[in-house]
């Protein structure tokens, strides 16, 4: 029988995650921080909303791009957020099947073959594969931990060629927990400017950043016309499951993707979008009160981390800390296992999120107080183990 | 940060000082005064526990009062909410907007016990113009609190 498969998507190595979770969710008594999604349900508000759409019969397709008010109202909340107008949401705006599907749509819509895509690491699993599934050549710019993870211009300046095409910008960060800020920005996009790129603009977790308001890079002059910006519902307001996100950028851009969505999907879930709307419209105060539930526990763990002498630079994104592990002279792999194993805590290895990653933990605190508790007082007895055998 | 702090030990109190200065961001002698401060003002009336009774083996049964009263000149509803709340008995009194005064939460060892309070002492009162009295079957949520079941973690172990 001839080969079935396609030599492009044999060629991408699976998740690093996957290995680690079919060992992981044999232990039902374990405590997990390896999860990247919130430990909130969706509010009631919304998820009544949705349920109210479904008693009245709104089971049909919506068009393509989605509900036209929830377009406007993606319009407005990103106005009233970051105060970047999107004055014709209905040729910017896309609603897609989470922020992922945005994110392979968008190098779909963009990439020509051999065009080059910046990837910043350690970072989400999805940018790599889907930019070699678009026929882009992935380049990883290794982001460093003296930086706290974020990119510096000199970084970006030097990784870009005559094929770039697109930088990915995915701040704040999965894993790192890294956020750039507003001189941050304004340093790169100088570079983007002048090298006349694209950027893909991940900000999922734009809700969650506790040091100052989240900026967009397409709010810095110049930079929107050049961006497209991904969101989505799932971290701001706990809907990961309800898989809705968006893209919003130029129209020329948006309207090739919407006909690559229009052909792959038809539309995005339409109780979603109906769920969404409602979100949108009164869910500020639920955003807010898990941001602060978010925030004691991030602080209670630097808290944590400094007391066991680990080494961590404090993260102000997303709801992730990297903490360093190489005094222990391990892999990160083999620390998460051994951890695992003796004290039945389950973290991520760094080097899942990029060879960079090499040395680090990814722990989420998307888990509850009493949780990170009981973990922490284990890590701490475990890393003193590791200590005293060396 | 007041705010946050009440946030925080109303749903739990018996967080220690340590960690509500590590939770906020600031330092333990900060939040014993800011604790302090608020117990002066009132901000901070006690420090209770929640108890689902129905687990024990103890008796108690709970009543709701619909009171319906007649205000009194110069002191409206004050005075006869202080005689009916000063019933040990009596768990709660507030005064409510609609077709009745106050309503009167109120906690007994038997359904006679609670019985006995209402047309004894309650209804003799003056200024009580009518009662309705509603009985607790089973409390599901009290206080932000789901009693009945514990809730479990639905997510998968290790997702990206």
């Amino acid at each position: 029988m001839r080969n079935p498969l396609a030599e492009k998507v044999v060629a991408i190595k699976p998740s690093g995650i996957r290995k680690f979770f079919d060992i992981a969710s044999e232990m039902k008594d374990a405590i997990s921080l390896g999860v990247g999604e919130p430990d909130f349900d969706t509010p009631w508000h919304i998820r009544d909303e949705g349920i109210y759409s479904l008693e009245k019969g709104k089971t049909f397709y919506t068009s393509n791009a989605g509900l036209k008010e929830l377009r406007e109202e993606i319009a407005n909340y990103i106005y009233r957020k970051q105060g970047i107008r999107y004055e014709h949401p209905l040729k910017e705006i896309l609603v897609t099947v989470g922020g992922s599907e945005a994110i392979d749509i968008g190098f779909r819509a963009m990439i020509n073959p051999g065009d080059e895509v910046l990837i910043p690491q350690p970072s989400f699993v999805s940018y790599e594969p889907c930019a070699v599934m678009a026929g882009a050549v992935p380049v990883i710019i290794n982001l460093k931990a003296e930086n706290e993870f974020r990119l510096t211009a000199r970084e970006l300046e030097e990784a870009i060629t005559e094929k770039t095409k697109i930088l990915v910008l995915p701040f704040p960060n999965n894993p790192t927990g890294a956020i750039m800020e507003r001189k941050d920005l304004e340093e790169i996009a100088e570079v983007i400017i002048k090298h006349d790129i694209y950027v893909m603009s991940d900000e999922i977790y734009a809700e969650l950043s506790y040091k100052e308001k989240h900026v967009s890079i397409a709010q810095i002059p110049g930079m929107k016309e050049r961006t497209i910006l991904i969101n989505g519902f799932s971290k701001a307001f706990a809907m990961t499951g309800w898989r809705l996100g968006y893209a919003c950028g130029p129209e020329p851009i948006i309207e090739q993707m919407i006909k690559i969505h229009q052909f792959a999907i038809m539309c995005a879930p339409t109780t979603s979008q109906y769920a969404a709307m409602e979100a949108l419209r009164n869910g500020d105060e639920d955003v807010a009160e898990m941001c602060t539930a978010y925030n004691q526990r991030r602080r209670y763990l630097v808290h944590c981390f400094k007391e066991m002498g680990l080494e961590c630079f404090e993260p102000y994104g997303a709801f992730y800390i990297f903490p360093c592990i190489k005094e222990f002279g391990m892999s990160s792999d083999e620390f998460a296992m051994k951890f695992l194993e003796e004290e039945r805590v389950a973290v991520v290895p760094g080097n899942a999120f990029g060879d960079c990653g090499e040395g680090y933990l990814r722990i989420s605190y998307a888990s509850s107080l009493e949780n990170l508790r009981t973990a922490m007082a284990k890590l701490a007895r475990f890393v003193e183990k590791l200590r005293r055998e060396r | 940060m007041r705010e946050e702090l009440l946030a925080i030990i109303e749903r739990n109190s018996r967080i220690d000082l340590k960690e509500l200065a590590v939770l906020l961001g600031t330092e333990e002698a900060m939040i014993a005064n800011e604790l302090a401060d608020m117990e002066r003002e009132g901000i901070i009336c006690g420090y209770h526990t929640m108890v689902d009774w129905e687990k024990t083996s103890k008796e108690k049964v709970s009543a709701l009062i619909e009171v319906r009263v007649t205000p009194q000149r110069g002191q409206g509803f004050d005075s006869i909410a202080e005689r009916i709340y000063k019933y040990p008995e009596v768990q709660s009194v507030y005064l409510i907007s609609g077709s009745y005064d106050l309503m009167v939460i109120l906690e007994g060892r038997t359904l006679r016990e609670v019985a006995s309070f209402v047309s004894d002492k309650l209804s003799a009162l003056d200024s009580v113009l009518s009662v309705a009295t509603h009985f607790i079957l089973k409390k599901y949520k009290d206080h932000g609190t789901v009693l009945d079941k514990k809730k479990e973690d639905e997510r998968e172990m290790i997702t990206p």
